[in-house]
């Protein structure tokens, strides 16, 4: 039986100083994230004990350094928010890890909170800059230089389930779902074959089909194996194929899917094998073809295209949740994922007001086309970058969305709620009321751990190995019976 | 890192005390989701008279978002295309 399929995603974002060419990137970044100020008092730092990004999925450690800043750099590079988010600066990128949630609707709420961070501190930390320069922040995965920066999504997965069984089902699964995950992009980068425009920011980056690294020579499926939990009973299935995307619809799709097929994997649902004979030329190629009619070679030999690939999934997907009772969420995903198949095969373009690469193209060529311009133009390289813009009143995203022309999938009352509060059904409901709470006493924070510095007592770590526990129904009798961090300290050890 | 032996000797202490604290009771919460402004509903395939209304509707309206776009595209487009270069990430 499937494990709940808990997830979160990590986003870095582009960040770039106008009026400002030679502007520094990390300090910039320090200047961004630490702009951003919630009510919590205290310097809090990210507990690195709690890492380790050199464990392979495959069975083994490997060499190198482990990061581990010092204690000043810690705490001027990581925050942890009082909605469950860690908001920091990884390598030259700010980046915001939304709190773990438990469906995929809130999973759209928490990283648009993300965005809606991100643009509150980047007022804040305009406001320091000199006269004339302006900091940008772009929620995409390439400069179209050649230059890429992630953006990853986590998911709880069964640490019985073989790795190799994994690897197997996603790897055709990842190189397809792009046709609906994709943000789109206009040319190609990394050597890759000269295109006017292509669906996947990340497609053209990768070069291999399983490996640890994220950074050189980067993987379809990456085996980083630090799963934040109990690593006895899980793993977490760390993502790092995907777009950045803006749409709700795109995001919603993109993670519900993959929760689905993850499960899927786990009951041993897959019944039929898509291998394909080469991913990495395959996901190019996919990525390369916005009419989604590409043939891509299966092992067997046989030619499939994305979308017919999508179909099987789909299929065994009915078949899987025919005889399983299905909560809400998961069924709406399946409605919607079903109908954007059918689009794609019909004409793509129809998902103009749903699909992010869709919605990108055609206004591009709706721009072109009037203006009379190419698509080496470089005003469409403009439009390209400012569709990522995380400023309301100039991203084009957000224009989009403000005129109806990108469905929705939640509310903006419900994006405002989850900048200040944690989902209430996983560990990050504690992480955040402690934040809010005791503030002032809580030394360090981990996704699994978090431990308190009370009158002078040894620093207790709490570990939070359950991502399903430590939500508002386990602990909310605990936090109200404990004004004080000594107090819930106290209650703890009772 | 501030303290990190003791840390290190107290997280055992402290994984026991969590686990009775969070084994109280188990239980999740789901969420719904809203209904509403969802299209799923309306494939109307139609002939080809009817994709070409769809189409043209289609284009008038583009062409309301153009005239929005023109004004807040970034000038200089060339330059600050150029710019915007970024480091490798992840």
């Amino acid at each position: 039986m499937a494990v709940p399929k808990v997830m979160g995603t990590e986003v870095e974002y582009g960040i770039t100083v106008k009026g400002d060419p030679d502007f520094d990137p990390i300090s910039s970044c320090v200047l961004l994230v630490n702009a951003y100020r919630e009510d919590q008092a205290g310097d809090i730092l990210w507990d690195y004990d709690q890492e380790n990004p050199l464990a392979d999925a495959r069975g083994f450690q490997v060499d190198g350094e482990k990061y581990t800043p010092n204690q000043q750099e810690n705490i001027a590079r990581n925050k942890t928010l009082m909605n469950g988010a860690r908001y920091y600066v990884d390598h030259a990128h700010p980046e915001y890890s939304c709190p773990e949630v438990t469906n995929v609707r809130e999973l759209v709420i928490h990283e648009k909170a993300g965005e809606r961070i991100l643009e509150a501190s980047r007022r804040e930390a305009n406001a320091l800059l000199p006269p004339g320069a302006q900091l940008l922040i772009y929620k995409n995965n390439s400069d179209r230089k050649g230059n890429s920066y992630g953006s990853h999504e986590n998911y709880l997965m069964d640490r019985r389930t073989p790795f190799k069984q994994i690897v197997e089902h996603l790897l055709p699964f990842f190189v397809s779902r792009q046709i609906y995950c994709g943000a789109g992009k206009v040319g190609s980068e990394n050597r890759g074959h000269p295109v006017d425009y292509q669906i996947s920011q990340r497609a053209d980056f990768f070069e291999t089909e399983v490996a640890l690294d994220t950074m050189v020579k980067r993987p379809i499926i990456n085996t980083r194996d630090e799963p934040h939990a109990d690593r006895e009973k899980y793993r977490r299935l760390h993502v790092i194929v995907g777009d950045a995307n803006l749409s709700e619809y795109t995001i919603y799709l993109r993670n519900g899917v993959t929760a689905l097929i993850l499960s899927m994997i786990e009951d041993g649902a897959i019944k039929k094998s898509l291998s394909l004979r080469d991913p990495v030329k395959a996901i190019k190629e996919a990525s390369h073809d916005p009419s989604c009619r590409v043939r891509l070679q299966l092992d067997d030999g046989k030619k499939v295209s994305a979308v017919e690939l999508q179909k099987e999934f789909l299929e065994m997907a009915l078949a899987y949740t025919s005889s399983r009772s299905l909560d809400v969420v998961t069924k709406d995903v399946i409605v919607r994922w079903q109908h954007v198949l059918e689009c794609l095969a019909r004409d793509p373009m129809e998902l103009h007001e749903k699909i992010d690469w869709v919605m990108k193209k055609a206004m591009i060529e709706s721009f072109m086309e009037r203006k009379q311009l190419d698509w080496d133009s470089p005003q469409v390289g403009m439009l390209d970058l400012q569709y990522h813009d995380l400023r309301p009143d100039k991203g084009l995203y957000y224009l989009l969305e403000r005129q109806g022309r990108a469905e929705r999938i939640v509310t903006d009352e419900e994006i405002a709620a989850a900048v200040h509060n944690p989902p209430r059904d996983t560990r990050a409901y504690f992480r955040g009321e402690c934040l809010r709470r005791y503030g002032s006493a809580v030394f360090g924070v981990n996704w699994d751990a978090i431990s308190f510095g009370v009158n002078g007592e040894p620093i207790k770590r709490i570990l939070m190995a359950e991502p399903l526990k430590g939500t508002k129904v386990y602990v909310e009798d605990l936090l109200t019976s404990s004004p004080t961090a000594a107090e819930l300290v106290r209650n703890l050890r009772t | 890192m501030r303290h990190q032996n003791t840390t290190r000797r107290l997280a055992n202490h402290a994984d026991a005390d969590c686990f009775a604290v969070f084994a109280a009771s188990d239980s999740t919460q789901k969420q719904v989701p809203r209904k509403g402004d969802s299209d799923e509903q309306s494939g109307e395939g139609g002939g080809p008279q009817k994709l070409a209304k769809r189409g043209k509707e289609l284009k008038e309206s583009m062409d309301a978002l153009v005239d929005e776009i023109d004004e807040v595209l970034e000038e200089n487009a060339e330059e600050f295309v150029k710019n915007y270069v970024q480091r490798g990430g992840e």
